[in-house]
């Protein structure tokens, strides 16, 4: 650590805040006496032993069995530097096989982690010992790989400090990670969601909210909207698969009434690394009282933009600067996107402090516009994106879109965005016309230019797929099982071109390579790992195949992941025939 | 001197990218020694978008007034297999007066087929009433737009009859837990069949609305109403064995499933 010799040792004072407790209960199930878990574990150098085991937690009031690493949950900080070669002795304590995927790292494929595809996964009782060498800087994250563990805990946060002094100055930081946690076994949510697709969603249309609409919108536009929906046979109420019926929102592993607490002294500059470590919940992030300045995403480097508020996907990160002064404490509330829970802590002076928790945001429906099924004015847009409109940024109109032949009649595809568009400007669903200035795609660019610098030399296109009421998911309207690997040639600068024909939101990470997120013109415009594709959303993104090896490619809910949207991509040499 | 700066700019811009494309490769040239340690011999992946789920449904279990205390019907659906092949089991019958009156038992094999409905196929058994009898079911299962569940069945039994069976069902929720569920069923048969007291056409049609309240998604006590009609040649049978054509019940029992 040549920067910032005070980081670390307060990184350990945060550890001791992890564990006061707040009387402060917020429509969250008690919280009893903390474990030795809810410790935030820090982990720096170049070697670390990390094993993973079963352990006991209470985060509901309820015994559990939770799957740790080092007995941590979320896993132990690991703390790395740009350029050292770190060695990483993973042990299995588990009855079955594991494994640890770095996500967002760039690292030789054997070291990716993906059980059948770069290694064969450790098995029960076995150890292996993975070796590369850090070639980036920035906030990441490690997770299990295999089957449900992630969900059942064995996630952690990255931090590695770059080899370059910063430019972005700072006095202190805290990482906050986010993640759902659940009593249930994960099998068991999946099989409910088999069964009846719904079953978590509590918050449905009912005949009560007709009549709220008849009297706000009148009875003839009402009728129309439910007809439209009616005759899709799909859900405007339906925003996440798996809600807080029977999620636990956490931060840094303390549930709300827990108060994850981080320190700082007034006038300081603290930088928050935010990971969303969530098996499928995404989370709306911000500071009552205090604008954030965005500084990095994925763990790249970004044009410093100071929003109120960010949408954090599944599996992406954002470092945020603050600066906290003129009152003790901070919330740092992180609303589920369904507004069904939360997470949250407090940035605050001293330990034990509280600041309002403020009311959740009201629960969004879906529009027509945000199933890409027609122009956008549905729901009212926000400022930020008048002020687009008005500078002449305005959205190309999106091509006719054509869909891949196998998702024609095909019983697991359930609809198809008539007109999807890049919505790159879009706040997104819940988060447009509230008044505060909420962070979108097209606000993120790279603080350097395109680093390979060549026009893709051809374009792949591959449309995000599902049936709701089947809870079935795919790519293309194939499901990984059934289909070939993408096949990229080592060398080439390759197009991706997502469209989102579901109604759900998805984040797509591409394993062992950067996404190179372009902007509507089709010109790079921020490096990322993980691509949020909201529904109705076309987005493309470049990647330099330099990476050889097996690469997953999937959807990060990990419940669409394990039914099916997923992909291998294989980059290799080209075939000489 | 503006316009020059910028001119500047886009030709160092567009030189730069020039260089980029005809210098140097962008990734340096892959060594069969990379190549070899990027594809290890692993174990194969495990995938499991395939995985088999089963569910048992008792979507009634319901006692009505019109008929004696202890009388009792069931109606019950189970399944088990992918999402696109699945084997499914269908059950209902009537128990009054302390023995079974009716049951029939269905075995089909069902494939998602469309984008919203599935293809049935397989046997339907009769138990009761009268000898057992066995026919052959084909059908379609599956949601209309606008929420409505369909169901429609044509059963086929060797000696040439054929039965004809609609269902539809709507769920209206008036609370996220009190859903008000609509039913009409009608029953037509290809020819009449004076042991069952069964007459050709338009046999008879039930409807029903039953109000549940869930407790938990798996468990739902509910109250209702139940219409019965019989029509046309079965009509005249069942008056002439001085039972009656139509009637009308209240009811209350329980759905879950697991």
């Amino acid at each position: 650590m040549s920067t910032q010799p005070t980081r670390r040792t307060f990184v350990r004072g945060l550890a001791a805040a992890g564990v006061a407790v707040s009387a402060g209960v917020v429509r969250q199930p008690a919280w009893a006496a903390p474990a030795p878990r809810q410790v935030q574990q820090e982990l720096s150098g170049t070697a670390f032993d990390l094993r993973i085991a079963e352990t006991g937690v209470d985060i509901t009031g309820r015994h559990r069995t939770a799957l740790t690493i080092n007995g941590s949950l979320p896993g132990p900080l690991l703390r790395w530097r740009e350029g050292d070669t770190v060695t990483l002795r993973v042990a299995n304590a588990l009855d079955e096989e594991t494994s640890i995927h770095w996500h967002g790292l760039i690292v030789p494929a054997a070291m990716d982690g993906v059980p059948g595809f770069s290694f064969s996964g450790i098995p029960p009782g076995g150890r292996f010992d993975y070796r590369f060498t850090v070639k980036q800087a920035g906030t990441y994250w490690y997770h299990s790989h295999s089957g449900f563990q992630e969900q059942r805990g064995v996630a952690g946060p990255i931090v590695i400090a770059p080899r370059e002094p910063d430019p972005v100055g700072w006095d202190r930081e805290h990482v906050v990670m986010l993640s759902d946690w659940t009593d249930e076994d994960p099998a068991r949510v999946l099989g409910k969601l088999k069964k009846r697709s719904d079953y978590y969603n509590w918050r449905q249309r009912t005949v009560g909210t007709f009549l709220r609409d008849v009297r706000r919108d009148g009875l003839r536009a009402t009728l129309a909207e439910r007809r439209q929906w009616g005759a899709m046979r799909m859900s405007a109420a339906d925003l996440a698969d798996v809600t807080g019926a029977t999620y636990t929102y956490l931060m840094n592993g303390q549930p709300p009434a827990g108060n994850w607490t981080g320190l700082f002294t007034p006038g300081e500059v603290v930088r928050l690394r935010f990971v969303n470590g969530s098996g499928m919940s995404y989370f709306d992030v911000r500071l009552p009282g205090l604008p954030m300045t965005v500084v990095a995403a994925d763990g790249q480097p970004v044009r410093p933009v100071t929003v109120d508020e960010l949408r954090i996907a599944v599996a992406e990160t954002y470092d945020v600067l603050v600066q906290p002064a003129g009152q003790d404490a901070f919330t740092i509330l992180a609303q589920a996107m369904d507004r069904t829970g939360f997470a949250a802590g407090t940035l605050a002076v001293r330990t034990g402090l509280r600041a309002p928790v403020p009311a959740l945001d009201p629960r969004p429906v879906l529009t027509m516009a945000d199933m890409g099924h027609g122009a956008m004015g549905g729901g009212a847009m926000d400022h930020a994106a008048m002020d687009h409109a008005a500078m002449g940024h305005v959205m190309p109109p999106a091509s006719p879109s054509s869909h891949p032949a196998t998702e024609r009649g095909n019983p697991l595809v359930d609809m198809q965005a008539m007109a999807p568009a890049s919505k790159l400007d879009d706040p997104g669903i819940g988060l447009r016309g509230h008044g505060r200035r909420v962070l979108t795609y097209a606000d993120l660019k790279s603080t350097f230019e395109d680093p390979d610098g060549r026009v893709p030399g051809r374009t792949i296109e591959i449309h995000l797929t599902g049936h709701m009421e089947r809870f079935a998911w795919s790519f293309d309207g194939v499901k990984f099982s059934h289909a070939e690997p993408i096949r990229l040639d080592y060398g080439e600068r390759v197009r991706l071109v997502l469209v989102n024909d579901t109604m759900m939101t998805h984040p797509i990470h591409l394993h062992g390579m950067w996404s190179d997120l372009e902007d509507d013109a089709g010109a790079f415009q921020v490096r990322k790992h993980t691509i949020d594709m909201p529904p109705g959303s076309r987005r493309s993104y470049r990647v330099t195949a330099d990476a050889p090896g097996r690469w997953a490619y999937h959807c990060h809910l990990l419940f669409h992941m394990d039914t099916g949207m997923m992909r291998e991509v294989r980059v290799d040499r080209r075939a000489t025939s | 001197m503006t316009r020059l700066l910028v001119a500047a700019v886009l030709l160092l811009g567009v030189s730069g990218r020039a260089w980029a494309q005809a210098g140097e490769p962008a990734v340096p040239p892959l060594t069969d020694a990379e190549r070899e340690a990027a594809f290890p011999d692993v174990h194969p992946h495990h995938a499991r978008d395939e995985a088999v789920h089963a569910m048992l449904l008792v979507d009634q279990l319901e006692w009505q007034t019109a008929g004696r205390a202890g009388d009792v019907s069931l109606d019950t659906t189970a399944w088990i297999g992918t999402d696109r092949h699945r084997f499914w089991f269908r059950g209902e019958g009537d128990r009054a007066a302390g023995h079974v009156e009716q049951a029939q038992l269905q075995f089909l094999y069902g494939r998602a087929m469309w984008r919203w409905f599935n293809l049935m196929a397989g046997i339907r058994q009769d138990v009761r009433p009268g000898a057992p009898r066995t026919a052959g079911a084909i059908g379609v299962h599956g949601t209309a737009p606008y929420f409505l569940h369909l169901e429609a069945s044509l059963f086929a039994e060797p000696n040439g009859r054929t039965h004809v069976r609609v269902e539809t069902e709507y769920e209206l929720l008036l609370t996220n837990r009190l859903v008000l569920q609509p039913l009409i069923e009608f029953e037509v048969y290809g020819r009449s069949d004076p042991a069952q007291g069964l007459g050709r056409g338009l046999s008879t049609a039930d409807a029903g609305l039953r109000l549940r309240y869930e407790i938990r998604r798996e468990l739902a006590p509910y109250i209702g109403v139940a219409w019965h009609r019989a029509f046309f040649g079965t009509a005249d049978r069942t008056a002439g064995q001085g039972r009656r054509t139509r009637g009308v019940a209240l009811a209350a029992g329980l759905r879950f499933w697991l």
